[in-house]
């Protein structure tokens, strides 16, 4: 509810802007020690976008996802989400932001051992108290293909499988946006080909914002905008209509 | 949401009974006693009713400064010439009159037949009159007549086998006699009385065998129609001598059961007690294992956390979680009870207290007490870890490897422990030494300070245990190589857990070495009090060590050829300055057999009392200031005065006087009290401590089985096997909360080994043999053992030392030996709590281990 409240009484923002963030620094460390993970990215992502976030292992884009969605806090600068400031947020306000406008998908599926795959997909919304919605669940389901795996523990699913859980379950409470860190992390290429079909496919059917972090050149074929993290800055920026071969230039000039 | 922790729950079963284990044994502790002391209760309570049933008032006679359920003394008997007043009262429909006193049964063996600590009741009944007051029932034969028959109860008729027609001893005031069963009885419907064995004669004989010819020890009376009980009782009050009074039956009948519901309540409380410390041991167990269960269950609830869970969300359902535990555990705990409370009554029979049972008694007060406490403590235990819970950041479900964050206060843990520590010795010292306090306050200030001390030792152990661990880990090294190397390493690699699972062990051992102390010290002091007292060869002591025994016997001995000196010490009540004494008696040959040093007076005082003489202890004297010449008023249970002088104050050894509050002469005591009986006696032998001699002595107390004759050194060890049995029943009621603290070993290395799955994985792949991973969980599990140990055996000692101060303690020695015994119980605990985890860790498939998430 407050978070409603505030997106009213906040700043003017595009009106289609799901994420705004502004000159965010992320420092790890003090001293000589210290390490910069992220040194000054701006990043807008509108509604209804797929954005993908590629980049050398240790340039930041972990740091990045998290500290978009409320993960972490930057060192200085500022994140809207859906015209909230949440840097400054504190953790009930943060809490009751996650359940209404943010989706995780986490590399390593992050699913709840005990509970079955459609319990897994139901939690956020009995978590946040609310009644879900039969057609959409049987409808997500559908979509990821686990109409059969309903009442599979995640130990009894393939990793594909249990990836699908995770996305359906961040999709159940149709967040304003969804982060995705390497989905395909943690799966073999042709599984993990599917499973940025699916994302893909949400964003098309269901205008799912979304920013995925991810290593697979084919994101190129799949994202509306890839942007480029090298050393804690936005170096480069390609969009819809590249090849799988641009990613790859950009890539290697990175490495 | 709560959905996860339930379900959560059920799939770690395993982890979650071995939690409730400690909530499930204190639990039962609770509800044990409560059935126990309830069936006894209500046992009683049915005999009192049934023995009343058909009396209105009873006349018993009374100790001039009120009766006592402890004293040794029977009331005294009052003149038969009282029932034909009472019968001619208006109000007095019938009315009869009946002896009461004690007979030991004596076997075929010639032994005592034991009622394990119950009294040996003896009864008179009106054998050709009217039974109308008579409490007993026959179960078999007849009632007993003339001076030859008795009937006995028939629960000794079956445990010593005898049946109507046999012929059965008695010793009451004289040598053992026979007597012919005629009949097997009941009282008050229940077979036996606690065990008590019960002697029945006809009236007459009954008053001649305990010398009350013309006497009475009570008087039942039913009341005319129309006349209350109340009315009764005050028409019959103005009859009475001084020693007797009269109540209504029911009347009596409560007092009765309020004598033993006295005693029950101490039984009741002294083993709420130890439920207490198995339930406060069990805390350290369930936060223990629930803070182990959240650091593993990171990820899970950072996770829940990212899906939107809030910290309440989050709070709840590790505290949902303890609740469903706290309940399932508190009423298997209250079943448990059902089943302890006959374990608690076999212990109690076992140390040689007999106390009667009726049916099960299962009171709602039982049930509630025992869930809310088992709840409440799972909960509260659960409140710390609840608290660590809410603080898993989201971002620990990314994050490899996150860390709880510490607590803002976690760097001041040592400095607040010692803070705690210093409180709680504060604590206890003022209920221990300030004056002026209720003995309530000084036991719960004693109570809480003990506990805050564990609370204070078991924070700082955290900052113990690496070093701790360091040297009581070496040997492991030493036998277990490579594994035992490893042991002690993950025994170091969380200072935390390692301590708390430590530290549940370290109360019960901490409790465990504080009685072992303190029981030591007494009995070295006793046994140096008697090694510098008694200088006889010999001393006669009832069979069961410390029950007066009649004078019969000592006199039997004084014929034996050779016995120099046989001289008793008479006990009795009596009352002085206002206060209930102890009376001794002894006469001039004492002071050849006991010698004790002399304030004033000399070993030639107790000889020169005469019948106006008394002479007390150096304290008493100091008490209530006499000095030798003043005046000593000491009432007698007749209720007769005795005008006394003091002529001597003697200093009695620090661990124990052989005499009473007040001495005065065998020959006046003997013409005041009522059946005087002997403490003990002891004899001088010509020749001292020869087989013959023993052999002579144990000859003549042949007619006296309730009597036995031990050498000095015997007697001494007969006197402390006093202190041994009370020392064993703590140790037994204490080994629960050792048994506790076990469990809180098995879960911790339970836990640790799921949480090592991987790295054992790893360890068996690069070539640890089975056998060696068993042998690291073994080696860690008595590495933190010791560690309890090393933590609670000292904590032990110095409470031993506080608390001895604080009685007086005279000497302070430490049981070496026995604490030894301890390291090596602990060691003993820790291999056996490592069987479980061993086990499963030796199990482990090498691949799924290494594939583990
Ligand atoms: N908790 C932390 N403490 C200190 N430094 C950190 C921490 N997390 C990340 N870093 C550093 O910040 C930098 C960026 O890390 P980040 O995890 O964002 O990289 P990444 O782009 O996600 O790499 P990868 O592709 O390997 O996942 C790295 O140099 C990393 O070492
Ligand atoms: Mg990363």
């Amino acid at each position: 509810m407050a978070v409603r409240e505030e997106s009213k009484d906040g700043v003017a923002v595009p009106a289609n802007a799901a994420v705004e963030a502004r000159d965010l620094v992320r420092r790890y460390g003090e001293g000589s020690t210290a390490v910069e993970a992220l040194r000054g990215v701006d990043i807008d992502v509108r509604s209804g976008e797929l954005v993908a976030v590629m980049g050398p292992s240790g340039s930041g884009k972990s740091t990045l996802m998290h500290i978009l969605a409320g993960l972490d806090k930057p060192t200085s600068g500022t994140v809207k989400i859906a015209g909230t400031e949440i840097t400054e947020l504190d953790d009930s306000h943060l809490t009751r932001l996650r359940r209404k406008h943010i989706g995780f998908v986490f590399q390593f599926f992050n699913l709840l051992p005990m509970l079955d795959a459609e319990e897994n997909v139901l939690l956020p919304l009995s978590i946040a108290g609310e009644k879900p919605d039969k057609a959409w669940l049987d409808e997500l389901l559908g979509k990821m293909g686990l109409d059969k795996r309903r009442d599979h523990r995640p130990a009894e699913l393939s990793g594909g499988e249990q990836q699908r859980v995770a996305i359906a379950r961040s999709l159940v409470s149709k967040p304003t946006i969804l982060f995705a860190d390497e989905p395909t992390g943690n799966l073999d290429s042709k599984t993990g080909g599917e499973i940025l079909d699916l994302i893909r496919d949400s964003v098309d059917t269901y205008g799912q914002t979304t920013v995925m972090v991810t290593h697979e050149p084919r994101a190129a074929s799949t994202a509306d905008r890839i942007l480029f993290l090298a050393d804690g800055e936005i170096v480069q920026e390609l969009h819809e209509g590249s090849t799988a071969a641009d990613v790859l230039a950009v890539m290697s000039s990175l490495r | 949401m709560f959905l996860v922790a339930l379900k959560g729950l059920a799939g770690r079963k395993l982890r979650a009974v071995l939690t409730a284990v400690a909530i499930v044994l204190g639990v039962a502790m609770i509800s044990g006693t409560y059935v126990l002391t309830d069936t006894i209760k209500a046992a009683f309570s049915t005999v009192f009713t049934t023995v009343y049933a058909k009396t209105d008032a009873v006349v018993t006679g009374k100790v001039a400064f009120g009766n006592n359920a402890n004293s040794n003394n029977l009331p005294p008997s009052f003149s038969a010439s009282l029932l034909g007043k009472v019968r001619n009262l208006p109000g007095v429909a019938a009315a009869d009159g009946g002896i009461g006193d004690l007979a030991h049964l004596v076997g075929r063996d010639g032994k005592v037949i034991s009622g394990h600590g119950a009294p040996a009741l003896a009864f008179s009944v009106h054998s050709g009159g009217d039974q109308r007051f008579n409490p007993l029932t026959l179960v078999s034969g007849a009632w007993p007549v003339g001076a030859h028959e008795i009937d006995i109860d028939e629960h000794t008729a079956s445990t010593a086998h005898y049946e109507v027609g046999q012929s059965i001893g008695v010793i009451a005031r004289g040598p053992t006699t026979k007597y012919r069963i005629a009949g097997i009885v009941k009282i008050g419907g229940v077979s036996s009385l606690g065990g008590a064995t019960m002697a029945i004669f006809d009236f007459p004989t009954a008053q001649r065998i305990f010398h009350k010819e013309g006497k009475l020890d009570s008087i039942d009376i039913a009341a005319a129609n129309g006349t209350s009980p109340a009315q009764l009782v005050s028409e019959i009050k103005p009859l009475l001598p001084p020693t007797a009074e009269v109540r209504t039956a029911q009347g009596q009948a409560k007092q009765a059961t309020k004598d033993t519901n006295g005693f029950l309540s101490i039984i009741n409380d002294f083993l709420l007690a130890f439920g207490g410390v198995a339930l406060f041991v069990g805390t350290f167990v369930i936060a223990n294992t629930l803070g182990i269960t959240i650091a593993q269950r990171t990820r899970e609830l950072a996770t829940l956390r990212t899906l939107g869970a809030n910290r309440r969300q989050v709070l709840l359902s590790v505290l949902l979680e303890a609740l469903v535990i706290g309940i399932v555990a508190s009423i298997t705990g209250l079943f448990l009870g059902l089943a302890l409370a006959k374990g608690l009554n076999a212990v109690f029979v076992h140390f040689g207290l007999n106390l009667p049972q009726a049916g099960t008694v299962f009171k709602t007060r039982t049930i509630v007490v025992a869930l809310v406490v088992g709840i409440l403590v799972t909960l509260l235990a659960a409140l710390r870890p609840a608290i660590r819970a809410t603080r898993v950041p989201p971002i620990s479900a990314v994050r490899e490897g996150a860390v709880l964050p510490v607590s803002r206060f976690a760097r001041f843990s040592a400095q607040a422990a010692l803070l705690t520590i210093g409180g709680s010795v504060a604590l206890m010292l003022v209920g221990l030494f300030v004056s002026g306090l209720s003995t309530t306050q000084r036991l719960l200030a004693i109570g809480v300070g003990a506990a805050a001390v564990f609370l204070g030792v078991a924070m700082l152990a955290k900052t113990l245990v690496p070093p701790l661990a360091r040297v009581l880990g070496w040997p492991a090294t030493e036998i277990g190589g490579a594994a035992g190397e490893l042991a002690r390493g993950n025994a170091m690699r969380n200072p935390q857990r390692t301590a708390s699972t430590a530290s549940a062990l370290m109360i019960g051992l901490a409790l465990v070495t504080l009685v072992s102390v303190l029981a030591s010290g007494l009995k070295t002091t006793f046994s140096d009090a008697v090694n510098s007292i008694f200088r006889g060869d010999y001393a006669l002591t009832a069979t069961d060590n410390f029950s007066p025994i009649s004078v019969a016997s000592a006199t039997a001995l004084k014929n034996v050829p050779g016995a120099n000196v046989v001289s008793g010490v008479r006990a009795g009540d009596g009352k002085a300055f206002g206060h209930r004494i102890n009376v001794t008696a002894v006469s001039g040959d004492i002071a050849k057999v006991i010698v004790v040093k002399w304030q004033d007076g000399s070993q030639a005082t107790p000889g020169a009392l005469r019948n106006d003489g008394a002479f007390v202890s150096k304290d008493y004297a100091k008490k209530h200031h006499l000095s030798v010449g003043s005046p000593v008023a000491v009432e007698v249970p007749s209720g007769k005065r005795l005008h006394l002088v003091l002529r001597g104050i003697f200093a009695p050894p620090k661990g124990g006087s052989p005499y009473g509050d007040v001495t005065i002469s065998t020959q006046r005591f003997d013409a005041e009290y009522q059946n005087p009986q002997n403490l003990y006696a002891f004899v001088d032998m010509a020749g001292g401590v020869t087989a013959a001699n023993t052999a002579k002595l144990t000859k003549a107390l042949g007619n006296f089985p309730d009597a036995k004759i031990a050498t000095a050194s015997q007697f001494k060890k007969n006197q402390e096997s006093g202190i041994d049995t009370l020392l064993n029943l703590l140790y037994v009621l204490l080994s629960l909360s050792i048994v506790i603290s076990l469990f809180g070993i098995v879960n911790t290395l339970v836990l640790t080994v799921f949480e090592r799955t991987r790295e054992l994985g790893m360890l068996r792949a690069i070539g640890m043999t089975r056998r060696q991973v068993r042998r690291m969980i073994r080696h860690e599990s008595i590495v933190t053992a010791l560690i309890g140990a090393a933590l609670g055996i000292p904590v032990g000692v110095v409470l031993a030392l506080m608390v001895g101060r604080a009685i007086k303690y005279p000497a302070f020695t430490i049981p070496v030996g026995t604490l030894v015994v301890f390291v090596i119980a602990a060691i003993l605990a820790g291999l056996l709590a490592a069987i479980l985890p061993a086990r499963r860790a030796g199990k482990l498939n090498v691949l799924q281990a290494l594939q583990y998430e």
